[in-house]
């Protein structure tokens, strides 16, 4: 056992570090500390300057131009990119399509997706879930039909996560009903420009819109973007659930998030003292980092074990309940160390360019509207119930 | 003991609960808080008109109710339709009137539903306390001169008169020497910003720069308003309280209804005991949240009142906020969408536990009382 960083890691961090430093453009940075809405361009300018830098696939395998980034070298630089105020990288298409590509897609496929991945041509966004196919989403019907050398698609997905930007689309979709219905399903990539694909938004209930519907009407999509075999798009799925977990536990979101709850503990004031310095209050945010500190370890474990060979399994669904219960707390203790402040919300104040003075301390308006938007987190990615299944089949053997 | 409502108090329930549920649907109510007046004043005369404002002052005061249950009945009922119509600014303000004894004119055209009043106590450092005041008011040659800043005024935009806290003597969080003003909204010098509130409501920073009133402005005995003060604190934090009820009703009656109805692996989602046993908790907790309202409504004119007032708040916050995140958790998705009403139930049942002190600052107050006692 070492928990000390050796001194090639330390210096891995240095120089993310100096990255952050020198390339994060401040008015990003600033929006992102500020919880300010990121536009579309943030998101680019952004993913162009990690790419330039090599970050932005460093966790690729060296054969398909990343620099094989093992745990890790991944868990620092996330830690340094919360703390610097970087943006959530859009994980669509370098972090989801990319590897079930590498490993499933036709060499066509990766020569010609993996480069517009990385410079930004494609904007990736995902189709798994359906209006009858959430939690069980095996029972999704979206339907792909051969005709010649093309499937036509038909169907709805929903919770399309930014796919208002969005110019490709990889889909589940079902190509047989025979059989198991896990059976049945292929992996398509789309080109949102087809004919027939409609994006309709989905406003979320602080008023955002951040997640879609994509209906698809007799949308015809060259054969080759099958990606590997017909039928056995679950298994790729599959794949992706399982090999793309790193980040799941999101330590660096949660770590940023507390260091944020600490300065507006420490500004405002109960009874004339400091709210940091209540009791009560000090006795929560503790509780909060011991969880934290813990689940700091137990994602480096599991995810060390991971990239030693062994198997990753329910380990996963762990960090992933942990991860986003952990997260929701923190939202939820500082919506309450903002006191009657919390309930003022100027949407508007939200994006550049508004310049009123704020309502109260102008750390508090996103906070409620934060609150209740990361209630999706426990929803989203597998339900923690799903989540929770999961662990019970693999692991009690019962 | 009886746990019956008197009939007069049923009908009350039934009335606006009927009308909340025939008039009042959340597009409705939508439209309402989208409105340039965040809330229709055509309801408003409707409410009026049902005598729905009068049933929360007593006999003495002009009303025909006023009691610890005429209160919940009818916020419990406002809550289930989310009613965004300024019944919370204008009960503080009116209970702060009705207390004192004076102004009698002013409350009358409440009730009447002809004017409208709010409440502009809190500030911007005050957070929950309430004898954190540092708006002044001076002895000047008219009568007062008021200067200072009110923070999250309810309603505090739309109001023709605010009730508003000063301070005549003292220190900043004495609770000697603070005194109530009744003012017009329109008074040379007050200043009121106005913005929404996350859960669809309107709120106002109110700034007070030389306000100059008449003597008879002032409501109760110059600076003894804190026995005013406090209750209107507790009767608030009883129909918040309530209304946070009325929401937890319809939460529960809308997830469970989801998990009857919503299929996943070829069973409504409601067979699975995981889901059931949480929905047995979110039932229970209710039931307590109901007898916590009952205690807290009795006692609202005995000497257990703060003991209670804040048992029943703090139950609130607490059970309330599970209750809110598990009416989410449990429909997935669906419930994160504007469009579908349980995220806005959620989000006021979450949003009353800023009101009048969370579950901390009542869980403080239980401690405080219990040691004092």
């Amino acid at each position: 056992m070492d928990l000390n960083y050796t001194a090639e890691e330390q210096s891995f961090q240095q120089d993310v570090r100096r990255f952050f430093a020198e390339k994060l453009p401040p008015e990003i940075s600033g929006k992102v500390k500020s919880k300010k809405r990121l536009t579309k361009q943030d998101s680019e300018t952004w993913h162009a300057i990690l790419n330039q830098a090599g970050y932005l696939n460093a966790h690729w395998p060296v054969e398909f131009g990343g620099r094989g980034w093992n745990a890790i070298q991944r868990d620092i630089f996330d830690v340094e990119a919360n703390a610097a105020g970087a943006p959530r990288v859009v994980p669509f298409g370098v972090n989801m399509l990319a590897p079930v590509l590498m490993a499933f897609g036709s060499t066509e496929q990766q020569s010609y997706h993996l480069p517009r991945i990385l410079d930004g041509t494609n904007w990736w966004c995902q189709g798994y879930s359906e209006p009858g196919s959430g939690s069980d989403l095996a029972s999704l019907k979206m339907s792909a039909v051969r005709d010649g050398d093309e499937y036509v698609l038909n169907g709805q997905k929903t919770w399309t996560t930014l796919g208002q930007y969005a110019n490709w689309i990889f889909c589940l979709v079902r190509t047989s009903k025979e059989g198991k219905r896990q059976e049945g399903i292929s992996f398509i990539l789309v080109d949102m420009d087809t004919p027939g694909v409609e994006v309709r938004p989905i406003i979320l209930l602080e008023g955002t819109h951040e997640v879609n519907e994509v209906w698809f009407t007799d949308v015809r999509v060259p054969a080759e973007n099958l990606v590997g075999e017909e039928n056995k798009g679950w298994t790729y799925a599959k794949y992706l659930l399982v090999h793309e977990r790193s980040g799941i536990a999101g330590v660096g979101d949660a770590l940023a998030s507390i260091e944020h709850l600490k300065q507006i503990a420490r500004e405002q004031k109960k009874d004339g003292k400091p709210l940091a310095e209540d009791a009560l209050f000090a006795a929560r945010l503790a509780e909060i980092e011991i969880d934290l500190a813990a689940m700091r370890t137990t994602n480096m474990r599991i995810m060390q074990a991971a990239s030693d060979g062994a198997p990753a399994g329910p380990e996963v669904s762990m960090l992933k309940i942990k991860g986003t219960v952990l997260r929701q707390s923190i939202n939820d203790l500082t919506r309450r160390a903002l006191g009657p402040y919390a309930m003022p919300f100027v949407s508007e104040a939200l994006d550049v360019g508004y310049n009123d003075a704020p309502i109260g301390p102008d750390y508090a308006n996103p906070v409620a509207a934060d609150y209740f938007n990361h209630r999706k987190t426990s929803i989203y990615g597998g339900s923690n119930e799903i989540q929770r299944n999961i662990i019970s089949k693999m692991m009690m053997g019962l | 003991m009886d746990f019956s409502h008197t009939e007069e108090r049923q009908m009350l329930a039934d009335m606006v609960g009927r009308f909340v549920r025939d008039e009042y649907d959340i597009e409705t109510r939508h439209a309402n808080a989208q409105s340039e007046d965040g809330f229709s004043r055509h309801h408003w005369g409707q409410f009026a008109e049902l005598g729905l404002i009068g049933a929360l002052f007593s006999e003495s005061s002009g009303g025909f109710g006023g009691a610890g249950f005429d209160i919940a009945v009818v916020f419990e009922q406002l809550g289930g339709g989310l009613v965004v119509e300024p019944f919370l600014a204008n009960l503080l303000a009116g209970t702060a009137l009705a207390a004192s004894g004076g102004h009698g004119d002013a409350l009358d055209a409440v009730m009447a539903g002809s004017c409208l009043l709010a409440y502009a106590h809190g500030e911007p450092a005050s957070r929950y306390s309430l004898s954190h005041v540092e708006t002044v008011a001076r002895s000047s040659a008219s009568g007062y001169r008021l200067n200072g800043n009110k923070a999250v005024v309810l309603s505090g935009d739309t109001a023709n008169k605010l009730v508003v806290s000063a301070r005549t003597a003292g220190e900043t969080v004495d609770a000697d020497g603070i005194s109530l003003f009744l003012i017009p909204a329109d008074a040379d010098g007050v200043h009121i910003r106005s913005y929404p509130t996350i859960d669809g409501y309107r709120a106002a920073e109110i700034a007070l720069k030389d306000v100059e009133l008449p003597a008879d402005s002032l409501i109760g005995g110059e600076g003894q308003a804190m026995a005013l003060i406090e209750q209107v604190n507790a009767v608030g934090t009883l129909a918040v309280s309530a209304e946070a009820l009325g929401a937890i009703n319809v939460g529960i009656d809308m997830t469970l209804e989801y998990l009857k109805t919503r299929k996943q692996f070829g069973v409504p989602i409601g067979k699975f005991q995981a889901l059931q046993h949480r929905m047995a908790d979110m039932m229970t907790e209710r039931e307590q949240i109901r007898s916590a309202l009952i205690n807290a409504a009795g006692n609202l004119q005995s000497e257990q009142r703060d003991w209670q007032i804040s048992a029943l708040k703090n139950l609130v916050g607490r059970a309330g906020r599970n209750i809110a995140e598990e009416c989410i958790q449990m429909h997935g998705g669906i419930a994160m969408t504007w469009e579908y009403a349980v995220g806005h139930y959620a989000k006021r049942i979450v949003m009353i536990d800023h009101m009048f002190g969370d579950q901390d600052y009542h869980l403080q107050r239980i401690i405080k009382l219990g040691a004092a006692a």
